[in-house]
């Protein structure tokens, strides 16, 4: 049921953000303490890669930074 | 691409008395406006430093003209503080958090910790009053604290125990500034309040900013008398009552004086900020009309966010009452003459054009009949001052005209014009449309383009734009004219095509094997686009006679090649093909339709597939010429044998009457001989059911399968000369079910999916006995439309027509909500030129525009590309 998340290497980090010539301020977000994030225990500033089956495509890539769930 | 600047933080706060003063340009001192020369007043309200409205006068201040000077704040040093309404909740809320005496949040620091956190581990919480006991002892310095009372709108009071009674004691604003005044800034954080931009005492006003002028002008009416706009009399009461304050106090006058002058003062300032206040009654204009003041200019649906800025009225535009013309072009609106008369285009003259346009020009502003050539009404001189052309001066202003002036000439047949309805809930409720100008008062359009826009003829208005320049007039009709607009994006498929009669008409058309005379062909095939009629297909006692199906084939594009299945289609297990008995099976061979019945699936709105074939294979241009010959034939068709329809239509013979009957007698004798099995105990009840859920679901098979029966039987006797049956079989508008419920039986009424239950105790209503579990009992009605309902069966279908309504009462108030708020939230993205999906800041939402970078008017219901049509269409036959 939960698509699959993997922690991204600061290499494909690079390349991912050179390939849509972005910061990462510009990705997607996630909170720090999402479960899935803390199933494969990334730390805030790392990149998830999420590989999910879609309708349209098949199989369908997103990225997402992690940050720190901001205080009410 | 990141855009130039971004919003770092957004600050909220207080005006401070001294920032008041500061953007202050004048002391206001007298309530008076204007002398009698009608000169503004030094220090009055309509003094000359506040900005100027009159033309010809200057601003003291900025030394511009009226035009210009955008107006300057003045302010009114206020006798005594007073508070603003406005904040009545934070100052209640800050009074009761606070000592009275020291003016320390009453909270130990241990206690602060545990609601606040400490510096480097917030908990995101704020103090509110329900952390603060009510009445306890001060912390910091011991006092007793006292109960707050608050009595709208801006009364506040402690509560003092006397000798065992509950005395309550009046705070004066001046009271409360003073106690606001002493709460430490520090203290202030833990609140909520940045004290840097808001000290808490800023909301008690010492000092009131005055508006400028030019936010509060006055009209002249035609007697010349002036008139003072609402905020100015508020402000003429303040400053009366102000100066009456300061002069009682100077005169050393009674408390009792100053403390109701100083309420007058409180209530002059709260109606000037907010008129509509609880508790207090609203300041009225001396006609009795409640005063519009500050919030009120604001708040509300013509208030000053959704009013004018979220929403604003528009020129060049044209509203009225549509109806249909199906001789119109889809792509043609037909405008009223004098709506074309009043609406004009801005044309430059050129070497080029200056004989044309001085021709309309020297036609003037009436044009009489729809044919005669368009006028002017204006022409604009190249300084820009505007010449109205009237029956007077036609040839006087036009021999003046020279390349460089600009003349405004009506609409003619042609123009590009917007054309919308509201609610406007997608892009294809705007579309570009040709102008045709025609007699009547409504707007025309051909019924075709219904479905995009939503619309029908009870009654509906839309509304029509005109574009006013080149550019404006190219980017409508390349990206938004009707031809682009076939398509919709919301399941790729056409959303224009024929609707109701255009269906029944194609279906009685095309539907089996017909032939016609060479009259009645040219009578179908008059408004179509045909040089030539085709070969006739066989002659009978020297009469030449074609088919229908040639008849269609006539408006089909050469070399279209498809095959499927009609909405009539039963999907068979085996497909007979072309011996298909109900004609369904539709095969198209060049262009000429060999086999099968042309209806909804084939040319109607959302499904259409010849339609969607064409503009896949020849282009949005060529369907929409399909579409108009579409019309326009079927129109023809359905004229030809003439169609109508009445409820005598529905009348079956005395054999079908006796089987319904005995279809209904053995259902209702079912249900009771199961509801003796119930009783008896012997009812087996369903895994996972009661025996009652068990006896309730097999009474509503039994009765369900009843009225299916009935509709079976009934349909048995009405055949393809019914036109009920028409529609229903060719798509066109209603179901068998409507038909059995019309001419059999209309079945068991539900509300939420069950039998009708509610009512009196253990029954529906008196007319049946306690317990009854029969069908007459719970709201089945055996009698057809038709036939008439009995009074207990026509309450039940009251029963049961309400739940309907009710929901989709609510279904459109939700969905309309739930649709408002995505598109806000969606509005601004766009699809980058890498195929992302992005905000206005660069930031992605989807890394591929829905995942597969597709748009969906440009792939074949989800797929990127029609395998199977481009083989079909080669190989012409079925794959």
């Amino acid at each position: 049921m939960v698509p699959d998340h993997t922690i991204m290497s600061e290499d494909e980090v690079r390349t991912l953000l050179a390939h849509y010539n972005i910061t990462t301020e510009q990705l997607p977000k996630i909170f720090h303490d999402d479960p899935a994030v803390k199933a494969i225990n990334a730390k805030v500033d790392d990149v998830i890669r999420v590989v999910r089956i879609s309708h349209t495509a098949g199989r369908a890539e997103s990225y997402r930074l992690v940050i720190r769930r901001p205080k009410k | 691409m990141p855009s130039p600047k971004r919003i770092g933080k957004i600050e909220f706060g207080l005006l401070s008395p001294k920032e008041i003063r500061e953007m202050s340009v004048r002391k206001i001192i007298w309530a008076d406006t204007y002398d009698d020369d009608g000169f503004p007043y030094p220090q009055g309200l309509m003094d000359l430093n506040l900005g100027v409205i009159d033309p010809g006068l200057r601003c003291k201040t900025c030394d511009q003209k009226a035009s210009e000077c955008p107006g300057h704040f003045g302010h009114i040093e206020l006798a005594k503080p007073v508070i603003h309404v406005g904040y009545t909740r934070l100052i209640r809320k800050l009074l009761r958090v606070s000592c009275r005496a020291c003016g320390r949040l009453l909270l130990s620091l241990d206690e602060l910790e545990k609601v606040f956190g400490t510096e480097d581990d917030l908990t995101g919480d704020q103090v509110s009053e329900k952390d603060i006991k009510k009445e306890r002892i001060c912390p910091h310095c011991g006092e007793q604290q006292l109960k707050i009372n608050f009595e709208k709108p801006t009364t506040f009071s402690e509560v003092l125990v006397e000798e065992g009674k509950k005395v309550e004691h009046k705070l004066t604003p001046a009271d409360i500034r003073a106690r606001l005044e002493k709460i430490p800034d520090e203290d202030l954080v833990p609140l909520g309040i940045n004290p840097k931009v808001a000290r808490p005492e800023w909301t008690v006003l010492t000092v009131l900013p005055v508006p400028p002028v030019t936010m509060r002008p006055s009209i002249i009416l035609e007697n010349g008398q002036r008139s003072e706009d609402d905020l100015t009399h508020k402000l003429v009461d303040i400053i009366r009552i102000n100066q009456r304050f300061k002069e009682n106090q100077d005169a050393g006058a009674p408390q009792l004086i100053i403390e109701d002058l100083w309420e007058l003062l409180q209530y002059h300032v709260t109606t000037y900020l907010d008129n509509e206040v609880a508790g207090c009654p609203p300041a009225r204009h001396r006609s009795g009309r409640p005063l519009k003041t500050l919030s009120q200019r604001l708040k509300g649906k013509d208030g000053r966010f959704r009013g004018s800025l979220s929403g604003k009225r528009v020129n060049f535009s044209a509203r009225t009452v549509i109806s249909p013309d199906p001789n119109i072009s889809v792509t043609e609106v037909g405008v009223p003459r004098a709506i074309a008369n009043e609406m004009t285009i801005p044309v430059h003259v050129t070497p080029y054009n200056i004989d044309e346009l001085k021709q309309m020009a020297r036609n003037g502003p009436s044009r009489q009949t729809v044919n005669a050539p368009c006028g002017a009404n204006y022409v604009i001189r190249p300084d820009n001052r505007r010449l109205r052309l009237a029956d007077g001066n036609l040839d006087t202003v036009t021999d003046m005209i020279e390349p460089g002036w600009t003349v405004e000439r009506q609409l003619r047949d042609g123009d590009v014009v917007l054309f919308n309805r509201q609610p406007s809930l997608h892009r294809m409720s705007i579309m570009a449309h040709r102008v045709k100008v025609v007699e009547g008062r409504t707007f025309r359009l051909n019924p075709a383009v219904c479905p995009p826009y939503n619309a029908d003829f009870d009654g509906d208005e839309m509304n029509l734009h005109i574009p006013q320049t080149e550019e404006a007039r190219a980017e409508a009709y390349i990206l938004i004219s009707v031809e682009e607009n076939i398509l919709s994006p919301r399941f790729g498929g056409p959303i224009i095509g024929g609707i109701h009669d255009h269906v029944s008409g194609i279906f009685m058309l095309t539907h089996g094997m017909r032939y016609f005379t060479k009259e009645e062909m040219l009578y179908l095939l008059r408004f179509t686009k045909i040089e030539h009629l085709p070969q006739k297909v066989k002659e009978e006692n020297g009469v030449e006679l074609w088919s229908n199906k040639q008849v269609f084939s006539q408006i089909l594009p050469s070399e279209l090649n498809m095959v499927f299945h009609a909405s009539s289609c039963q999907n068979c297990e085996t497909c007979k093909k072309e011996l298909c008995e109900r004609d369904a099976y539709v095969r198209i061979f060049d262009g000429k339709l060999e086999s099968g019945t042309i209806d909804k699936k084939a040319i109607g709105a959302f499904d259409g597939q010849i339609v969607n074939r064409i503009i896949r294979q020849y282009g949005m241009r060529r369907a929409a010429e399909f579409i108009d010959d579409l019309t326009k034939l079927s129109i023809r068709a359905i004229m030809l044998d003439g169609f109508s329809f009445g409820i005598d239509d529905e009348d079956l013979s005395k054999t079908e009457y006796g089987q319904i009957e005995d279809v209904l007698k053995n259902a209702t004798l079912d249900v009771e001989r199961r509801i003796k099995i119930y009783e008896d105990g012997q009812l087996e009840p369903m895994p996972g059911r009661t025996v009652e859920e068990t006896l309730e679901m097999q009474i509503m098979q039994v009765l369900g399968k009843a009225r299916d029966l009935t509709g079976q039987i009934a349909g048995r006797h009405l055949g393809l000369t019914n036109s009920a049956v028409v529609m229903a079989v060719s798509g066109a508008r209603g179901s068998m079910l409507n038909l059995t419920q019309m001419a059999g039986c209309i079945g068991q009424q539900s509300v939420r999916g069950e039998r009708i239950v509610r009512g009196y105790d253990d029954r529906t209503l008196p007319h049946f006995r306690k317990g009854d579990r029969g069908s007459d009992a719970h709201g089945f009605i055996k009698h057809s439309y038709k036939g008439g309902l009995n009074p207990t069966e026509f309450f039940f279908h009251a029963i049961g027509g309400r739940e309907g309504l009710v929901d989709t009462a609510v279904r459109t108030s939700q969905s309309g909500y739930l649709q408002r708020r995505m598109i806000n939230a969606l509005q601004d993205l766009k699809v980058a030129y890498d195929g992302t999906v992005r905000t206005t800041g660069g930031r992605i939402i989807q890394f591929q525009y829905g995942e597969d970078g597709t748009d969906p008017t440009k792939s074949a219901f989800g797929d990127p590309v029609d395998v199977k049509g481009i083989v079909e269409s080669i190989l012409k036959e079925e794959v």
